[in-house]
């Protein structure tokens, strides 16, 4: 086994080790958008689909790769759009004003 | 040179991904950091542009223009009630690349003649994740969409034949392992997996959801661990991780939710229907029903309200109704609360969405946990379109097939209102000792009309 497997170990354990941790901590409230928000984020195999179709190892290798960039670009950008719709819609209660829900401002201006 | 700059910017890539997902831990700075996680990815892509190994262009950019064509109404026209089929296609959508991507470097690699064993046993884990997940991602967002039949199709030797098959890939892989170069067993492993991912997600039920597309994520985030073992990406391998702990977790967190063991959601065999339903149930007794008028004086006074919302209520699309109801109550001073059970939607945290779609702020949206305490002090709990999710059976019939099972005490409350369309059974077919509690009235009707009624009625009252 070569020695850069046994690095790549390390990382997957330790990036597992960081998983458990980051997602035990993240409410119910905001499981769906976890769901989007990682399926956002593992469109990153973009990365390897771009060096295959861009590799010029011949049509079969071209046309495999082209189809997984297209793909992983739909998860990037169709994942990251949704994600941030749903979060937009998650609002804090508003003090003293009754219902004023259509406020488009940031949910980040919380009192 | 490049090389070590691209590295470092998925290492820039991959902190941006981790502190996205911390920033997931509260509602108020999730957005933001998700906006940041978008910027590691640009940032990645970018980088990866200058790969050495990357000579041609044109194929990269008709691939993503199609990408972005197609994401663009996967992820703004796409409602919030289709979200969990929407999460499986993508699922598929995923799985789909890591699996092409191993292909492709399989072939690159047995016709340069490159093919090392850790390699390539990493690229057939790839291929046999994907395969499975491309499959029943697929199979999962037809059941959902219910293009397919959403009832579990089930066969005589199908657990059987679905070990068979999975032990079969395991064995192409060791195969692999051993001969690298065996194409024919290389595109059987590929063949065979694309078969257990359709065979796998077809006995179970639409119910089932939860767990199975959570599962799939799961699939999903290994098939992208093992392309990163392929071809010495560590970015890979730490999303991959994440996403493939998350949708463990989340798959856990489900099947506990749904009172069945994680082991049996593993080998497939939920979804099965219940064939020994008790016959009769313990408590016996009468539904009481009452009228709209009745009701809503009593919501129109009640100081603490606690909505409980099923999965019946997004059926009936009532999420904005309950929420114009919870509303009219506060006016008049009362204290409204929202009570979400971990299976209230079709996916994990759906009913959370659904209801902060229709305005609920989230901080009245309230987890199981937590409300269960709050229901003793309660004056009424509005029950809508959910039912075995409040069956106390779960607490105190153990010949209940759904003892055990985590529910909401909505049976503590001072007074209960439940809106059901009709007197029938829960999907599970078990009496409701709820409905029949003394303390309980029962609002018979479609809960959109029942919750638009009741909302002018308290208006008036």
């Amino acid at each position: 086994m070569p020695i850069t497997t046994i690095i790549q170990l390390f990382v997957f354990m330790l990036a597992g080790f960081v998983g458990v941790q980051t997602i035990n901590r993240i409410p119910p409230l905001l499981h769906t958008p976890l769901m989007a928000a990682t399926n956002a984020i593992s469109g990153i195999s973009l990365v390897a689909s771009l060096v295959l179709a861009g590799s010029g190892d011949g049509v079969l290798a071209t046309v495999l790769g082209t189809t997984a960039v297209a793909c992983a670009m739909a998860n990037i950008v169709g994942g990251f759009l949704i994600t941030d719709r749903m979060l937009s819609m998650f609002k804090r209660t508003k003090t003293a004003v009754t219902d004023n829900s259509k406020d488009g401002a940031s949910s980040a201006a919380t009192p | 040179m490049t090389e070590i700059l691209i590295q470092l910017a998925y290492l820039f890539a991959a902190f941006l991904f981790i502190t996205a997902l911390r920033a997931l831990g509260r509602p108020d700075s999730a957005r933001r950091g998700m906006q940041l996680a978008a910027f590691g990815m640009a940032v990645a892509i970018i980088a990866t542009l200058f790969h050495a190994g990357v000579v041609s262009y044109e194929w990269i950019v008709v691939g993503a223009a199609v990408g972005a064509v197609a994401g663009y109404p996967l992820g703004m026209w796409v409602p919030m009630t289709a979200m969990p089929q929407r999460i499986a296609l993508s699922h598929a959508f995923g799985a789909l690349a890591a699996a092409l991507v191993g292909i492709g470097e399989y072939i690159i690699g047995f016709s340069g003649g490159t093919l090392v064993r850790s390699t390539v046993a990493a690229l057939g884990l790839e291929v046999l994740f994907g395969g499975v997940t491309v499959t029943g991602s697929l199979m999962a967002f037809g059941k959902l969409q219910e293009i397919l039949p959403g009832r579990p199709l089930t066969f005589r030797g199908q657990n059987a034949i679905n070990a068979l098959l999975f032990a079969a890939c395991c064995g192409c892989v060791v195969w692999l392992i051993a001969f690298p170069t065996q194409v024919a067993v290389f595109s059987a492993m590929a063949t065979l997996a694309v078969l257990l991912g359709v065979l796998f997600v077809l006995p179970i039920g639409g119910a089932d959801m939860p767990v199975v597309v959570s599962l799939l994520n799961s699939y999903a985030g290994l098939a992208a661990v093992a392309t990163g073992f392929a071809i010495d990406n560590n970015i890979l391998i730490i999303v991959g991780a994440l996403d493939g702990l998350s949708g463990l977790i989340l798959s856990i967190a489900m099947s506990k939710a749904m009172n069945r063991s994680f082991a049996n959601v593993l080998f497939g065999a939920f979804g099965a229907p219940i064939t020994d339903a008790p016959a009769a149930t313990a408590a016996g007794g009468e539904m009481s029903a009452t009228t709209v008028e009745d009701a809503a004086l009593r919501l129109a006074y009640a100081e603490r309200v606690i909505m409980v919302p099923g999965y019946g209520l997004a059926v009936s699309q009532a999420q904005h109704q309950m929420r114009e109801l919870g509303d009219l109550i506060e006016k008049r001073g009362g204290d409204v609360r929202y009570a979400i059970h971990p299976v209230a939607g079709r996916m994990p945290g759906h009913m959370n969405v659904l209801l902060a779609e229709a305005g609920v702020p989230y901080d009245k949206l309230i987890d199981m946990d937590e409300i269960n305490e709050r229901f003793v002090e309660t004056d009424v709990a509005i029950v809508v379109g959910a039912n075995d999710v409040v069956n106390p059976a779960a607490h105190t019939n153990p010949a209940s097939p759904i003892f055990g099972m985590p529910i909401l005490k909505v049976e503590d409350a001072k007074s209960v209102l439940v809106l059901k369309r009709g007197k029938g059974k829960g999907f599970s077919g078990v009496e409701n000792d709820l409905f029949v509690d003394p303390k309980t009235s029962m609002l018979f009707g479609d809960a959109r009309q029942s919750l638009l009624d009741l909302g002018l009625q308290v208006k008036e009252a």
